[in-house]
């Protein structure tokens, strides 16, 4: 597979995919990046010309804008923490051999398929809602009162909803973790007198460091862009505004497609430097 | 310190029972190696020692006192594990340290013994490495330097030396006879290689399907085979056993006879053959025999210069002639 001719074979078979890619990247990214210079008002206007670094000015000090990374890292985080917790005790948990192992992993994997507005809009409605969600039932049965969560606890709904759809993708991967640790190790760590919670902290949380970085990464770029599950909730109400949203707010409820895409470019340095800031973790600790 | 005794220990896998009720005392300071073809339960009699699996019943005594229901940590034994089972993200020094950290011992105290053991290793200059970073049969002296610092009452080995190429094997085998001299603490080492356990053991202990076959020192179970699975399985090549009109000239149902007892002539003797394969080792030669009674080994100097289709005779040296009864048991 490595005459030139089959190299050349090969550089013109790949060329209609590589080429689809980049324009399915460049395209967008170009085109943001010539509005966010621009001074468009689709509804009051149209494109009145060059703004220069104004978009970018009036994006980062709009009062709306700290608030908004607070709120992204917020969320980011707190599903992170959420998801792999509770991840790596779920995976322990799948890990042990138990009857009706495999429709449980299904059931397991199952909120992951489920498109995130409908996630969305079942939490907010049926387990969420301060009349007639399941919470509340819970919370009337035992003489408290209803907690209005949208409201009272946007954040902790919010990072609630994401973390339930992410949750089967972080055990997933720490399942797959777990079921490729040598069972030797953890035997020679008993011997060794290493009782069951040091086995855990000395053997299986050492050996899912690698798992964990993978899903942190992979999960922080994709929770960085979280849209539905805010917008069929809170909609950006009660300072769950993130980023994503604003932008969102600022291209269609301000109709400022040149202020929006210079958050959208605020948005694509954030991402990269906080890609660029795991992949050195993760490259460390892919290393060993 | 390191006695080991096993009373009417059984082990059943659901249904299927691994190990009928079986008998064994291990001396202490002894070398004790268990042998036996794959899957005669060598491997899981040992883990039943360590505590790693729960008998089905019987007796666990060590040192005298009931251990059947200690937990793995409290026998006070060592184990090394076929894959050396090291800590990959821990550096050499902190897999050595591992047990003696989850012991409470105070830092000072196991930086002395780790490097201690290092010493006694030719681990010194790797104690900053990552099992990952280091050779088969360095990661191998990691694992017996994890298993000596507990001083444990006895080391148990599962296989420890398969995983290396043969002349590591060869050296590593020295390193852990020279071990038990130094260390005079029991041993159970358990192999499915008849050399490793004629060269390292005070104590064969041959198994087969759960069951002991044979108890005793390698000389004695070469010499005295007490069955002919025992007298097939230890000496290399292997013994030869015959059935038919020889085994009945000498009034028994097989006959065995190892290929060094065999005298081979040119001209004359009891058994006839033609040679059908001369592996020449450079000392010996080892003759593979078509004869009337099935395929024999014959071992002759590797000055006689035989070849592929050569007729010989072969005369049995009497004094080393093996009789076995039909039931399989030697016959005094």
């Amino acid at each position: 597979m490595a005459t030139k001719a089959s190299r050349t074979a090969a550089r013109i078979m790949m060329a209609p995919a590589v080429i689809l890619l980049l324009g399915w990247m460049l395209v967008p990214l170009i085109m943001t990046l010539w509005f966010s210079f621009r001074n468009y008002l689709p509804l009051r206007g149209g494109d009145l010309g060059f703004a220069g670094f104004d978009n970018y000015v009036r994006f980062v000090t709009s009062s709306a804008f700290w608030p908004a990374v607070m709120a992204t890292m917020i969320i980011v985080v707190g599903t992170l923490v959420i998801t792999v917790v509770l991840g790596v005790l779920l995976a322990l948990l799948l890990d042990q051999p138990m009857w009706g192992q495999g429709i449980v992993r299904i059931l397991v994997i199952a909120p992951f398929f489920v498109m995130p507005t409908v996630s969305g809009l079942v939490w907010k409605n049926m387990f969420l809602d301060s009349v007639n969600g399941l919470f509340a039932h819970i919370a009337r049965f035992i003489g408290a009162t209803p907690v209005e969560w949208m409201i009272e606890a946007p954040f902790f709904s919010i990072i609630l909803i994401v973390s339930w759809q992410w949750l089967p993708f972080a055990t997933l991967i720490l399942l797959t973790a777990i079921q490729s640790l040598d069972s030797e190790q953890l035997e020679a760590a008993e011997i060794d007198g290493a009782p069951k919670i040091k086995r855990f902290w000395y053997i299986i949380v050492p050996h899912l460091g690698r798992a964990i970085t993978v899903v942190i990464l992979i999960q922080t770029i994709f929770l960085l862009s979280i849209f539905a599950e805010i917008y069929v909730t809170t909609a950006g109400a009660f300072g769950s505004k993130t980023l994503t949203y604003l932008i969102f707010q600022r291209v269609l409820e301000s109709q400022n497609v040149g202020l929006g895409s210079a958050g959208g470019v605020y948005a694509i340095i954030l991402a990269n430097i906080v890609a660029i800031f795991l992949m050195r973790i993760v490259g460390k600790n892919l290393d060993s | 310190m390191g006695q080991i005794e096993l009373q009417k220990v059984t082990k059943r896998f659901g249904e299927t029972e691994v190990i009928p009720p079986l008998d064994l005392k291990i001396g202490e300071g002894e070398f004790v190696v268990f042998v036996g073809p794959s899957g005669c339960g060598k491997s899981t009699l040992l883990r039943l020692i360590a505590g790693l699996e729960d008998i089905s019943s019987g007796k666990i005594l060590i040192d005298g006192q009931d251990a059947t229901n200690l937990g793995p940590a409290k026998r006070g034994l060592a184990m090394v594990f076929q894959s050396y089972a090291l800590y990959p993200h821990m550096s050499v020094r902190k897999n050595i340290a591992f047990p003696l950290k989850m012991a409470g011992m105070d830092q000072a105290a196991i930086d002395a013994k780790v490097e201690g053991a290092a010493k006694v290793l030719n681990l010194a200059s790797y104690l900053d490495r990552r099992p990952g970073q280091l050779s088969g049969g360095q990661r191998q002296r990691v694992a017996i330097g994890r298993a000596i610092v507990r001083e444990p009452a006895a080391f148990l080995f599962d296989e420890p030396l398969s995983n290396l190429d043969a002349a590591l094997r060869v050296n590593m085998r020295l390193e852990i006879t020279e071990l038990h001299q130094n260390l005079k603490t029991t041993m159970v080492y358990v192999t499915h290689d008849q050399v490793e356990a004629m060269t390292m053991a005070d104590k064969i202990v041959v198994l087969q399907a759960g069951r002991i076959e044979q108890v005793g020192t390698p000389l004695e179970l070469y010499r005295a085979p007490r069955n002919t699975f025992v007298a097939g399985f230890i000496g290399s090549p292997k013994m030869n056993l015959l059935t038919g009109a020889p085994a009945q000239a000498k009034g028994a149902t097989t006959i065995g006879i190892r290929p060094e007892h065999l005298d081979v002539s040119k001209e004359s003797g009891d058994w006839q053959g033609k040679v059908l394969v001369a592996e020449h080792l450079g000392s010996d030669t080892f003759l593979h025999v078509a004869t009337d009674y099935g395929q024999m080994t014959v071992r002759v100097s590797g000055e006689m210069s035989v070849g592929h289709g050569d007729s010989i005779w072969m005369t049995p040296d009497q004094t080393h002639l093996h009789r076995f009864g039909a039931d399989g048991l030697r016959i005094a």
